[in-house]
C-alpha cells in the first residue's frame, strides 16, 4: 500500500471519513468514564471542597490549548515548506479546536477561581499567558479568514504561526517576570499537593478523551475544508474546459 | 542598495510630512487623554505614566505600519525590488530603518515632555527615553511582519493590530518595567538588557520573516 497516496486531499477525504468513528466513539466512552471517576470515585478535596472537580475539564483543556498551538504551527510549517496542501488544511482545521480549548480553559479557570480565590480573574502569569495564547489563535484564524486565495492564506498563516511559536516562550517568561515585578498574586494555582490517585486517573482519562475528541473534530472539519476547496477547483476546471 | 532604500523612503516621507506629524500628534493626544479620564491626581499619574506612554507608543507605531509597504505594493515598486539580485532582507531592513527614523525617533524625542506632564523625575525621564530608544525599533521590526502579511487585504488596518499587538507584549512589559523600576528606585539594568536582547533577536529574525511574507503576498 502506498501511504503517500493519502497526502492528496482528494484521496484522504474518504480515509478521514472512515477514521472518524475510531476516534469519536472512544472519546465519548472516555468522557463518560473520566467524568464518572471524577465525580463519584475521586475524594472531596479537604481544602477546596467539591469545587476542585472542575480541574477534570480545566487542566486537560489548558494542556490541549498549548499542545494544539504547537501542533498547528508544525503542520503549517510542513505545509509551507513542502507545499503540502493537506498539512496546511490540517493547520487551519486545528486552529479552531485549539482556540476553543484555550477559551474553555479560561472560562473554567475563572469559574474555579470564584469559589477558591474569591475572584473571577487575577493577573497571574499563567492566566495572562493563556489569554495571550488565545489572542495568537484569534490572529491566526482572522488572518486566514481575511485572505481569499486559500494557498496564500495557508502560507501567510504558516509565517504567523512560526513567529507565534518563537514568541510563546518569550511571552511566557516576560509575563512571569512582569508578575513577580508587580509582586503578583500570592495564590498558587495548585499548591502542588500530592494528588490522590483517583484524581490523577480521572484527569488522565479526561486528557485522553480530549485528545481523541480533538482528532475526531479536526478530521471532520478537515473533510469540510477539503470539500470546500476541491469543489471550487472542480468548478474552475469545469469552467475552463 | 540598503542606503538607497533608506534614503528613498526618507525622501518620500519628507514629501508627505503631514503623515509623519499625524502619528506624532496621535501619540501626544492619546497620552494626554489619560489624565482627563483618570483625574489630575499627580501621585496616581506618576504610577501609571510608564504604562500609559508605552501603550500609546505601541498604538502609534502600529498606526504607521500601514504605510510601510502599501504604496510600493500598489505601484509595483515592491515587485521590482523583489526581482533585484540583492536579498529582500536588506530591502525590508532599510524600509524598517526609514520607518523608525520617521515615526519612532520623534516619539522618543517628545516622550520626556509627556513624562513631565505626568510628574516623572529627571532620572526616570532618562530611563523612559532609553527604553523607548531600545524598544521602538523592535516595534517597527516586529510590525513589519504584520504589515507584510496583511499586504493588499481588505481588512488590513484592523487585522494588523490583531496580529501584531500580542507580539508586542514582551516589549511593553520590559519597556514599562524599566521605567517602573526607576520610579521605585530599583535597578533598571535587567529590563534594559532584556529589551536589548529583544532588539537583537528581532533584528535578525523579523526582516527574514517579513521578506518571506512579502514573497507570499507578491506571488
Amino acid at each position: 500500500m502506498n501511504l503517500y497516496k493519502y497526502a492528496s486531499p482528494v484521496n484522504f477525504y474518504p480515509l478521514a471519513g472512515k477514521l472518524i468513528p475510531w476516534f469519536s466513539i472512544p472519546a465519548a466512552i472516555l468522557f463518560v468514564l473520566g467524568l464518572y471517576i471524577g465525580f463519584f470515585i475521586a475524594p472531596t478535596d479537604f481544602q477546596q471542597g467539591d469545587a476542585y472537580r472542575i480541574i477534570f475539564i480545566h487542566v486537560p483543556a489548558a494542556w490541549m490549548g498549548m499542545f494544539l498551538y504547537v501542533l498547528m504551527a508544525i503542520y503549517a510549517a510542513v505545509g509551507w515548506a513542502f507545499n503540502a496542501r493537506l498539512a496546511s488544511m490540517m493547520a487551519s482545521s486545528i486552529s479552531i479546536t485549539g482556540a476553543m480549548f484555550t477559551f474553555l480553559s479560561l472560562v473554567t479557570g475563572s469559574l474555579w477561581g470564584k469559589p477558591t480565590w474569591g475572584t473571577w480573574w487575577v493577573w497571574d502569569a499563567r492566566l495572562t499567558s493563556t489569554l495571550i495564547l488565545l489572542f495568537l489563535y484569534i490572529g491566526f484564524i482572522s488572518l486566514q479568514a481575511a485572505i481569499d486565495d486559500p494557498r496564500r492564506a495557508d502560507r501567510a498563516g504558516a509565517v504567523l504561526a512560526i513567529v507565534g511559536v518563537i514568541n510563546v516562550p518569550i511571552i511566557y517568561f516576560s509575563v512571569q517576570w512582569w508578575n513577580t515585578l508587580h509582586q503578583g498574586a500570592t495564590i498558587r494555582i495548585l499548591g502542588k499537593p500530592t494528588i490522590a490517585a483517583p484524581m490523577l486517573t480521572a484527569m488522565l482519562v479526561m486528557l485522553a478523551a480530549c485528545w481523541l475528541y480533538s482528532v475526531a473534530v479536526v478530521l471532520i472539519r478537515l473533510r469540510c475544508i477539503i470539500l470546500e476547496r476541491e469543489q471550487t477547483a472542480a468548478l474552475a476546471s469545469e469552467a475552463t474546459a | 542598495m540598503f542606503r538607497w532604500v533608506v534614503l528613498r523612503d526618507l525622501t518620500l516621507a519628507w514629501r508627505r510630512r503631514a503623515d509623519v506629524l499625524s502619528t506624532l500628534f496621535f501619540f501626544i493626544i492619546v497620552v494626554s487623554l489619560f489624565p482627563l479620564g483618570i483625574g489630575p491626581e499627580m501621585n496616581l499619574l506618576r504610577l501609571i505614566a510608564p504604562g500609559v506612554v508605552w501603550v500609546a507608543a505601541l498604538l502609534a507605531s502600529m498606526l504607521s505600519l500601514g504605510r510601510l509597504f502599501a504604496n510600493d505594493y500598489e505601484d509595483g515598486t515592491l515587485e521590482q525590488l523583489s526581482l533585484t539580485p540583492q536579498p529582500l532582507y536588506l530591502v525590508v531592513l532599510g524600509k524598517v530603518l526609514a520607518l523608525w527614523i520617521v515615526s519612532g525617533v520623534p516619539l522618543v524625542l517628545i516622550s520626556p515632555i509627556l513624562g513631565l506632564q505626568f510628574g516623572l523625575a529627571a532620572d526616570s525621564l532618562l530611563i523612559l527615553v532609553g527604553s523607548l530608544l531600545l524598544g521602538t525599533p523592535v516595534l517597527a521590526l516586529v510590525g513589519s511582519i504584520g504589515a507584510a502579511l496583511t499586504l493588499g487585504l481588505r481588512a488590513g488596518g484592523v487585522l494588523i493590530s490583531l496580529l501584531v499587538l500580542p507580539l508586542y507584549i514582551p516589549v511593553l512589559i520590559f519597556g514599562a518595567g524599566a521605567v517602573d523600576a526607576s520610579i521605585a528606585g530599583s535597578s533598571v539594568q535587567g529590563s534594559l538588557s532584556l529589551l536589548g536582547a529583544l532588539l537583537v533577536l528581532s533584528l535578525v529574525f523579523a526582516p527574514w520573516a517579513a521578506s518571506a511574507a512579502l514573497r507570499i503576498a507578491l506571488e
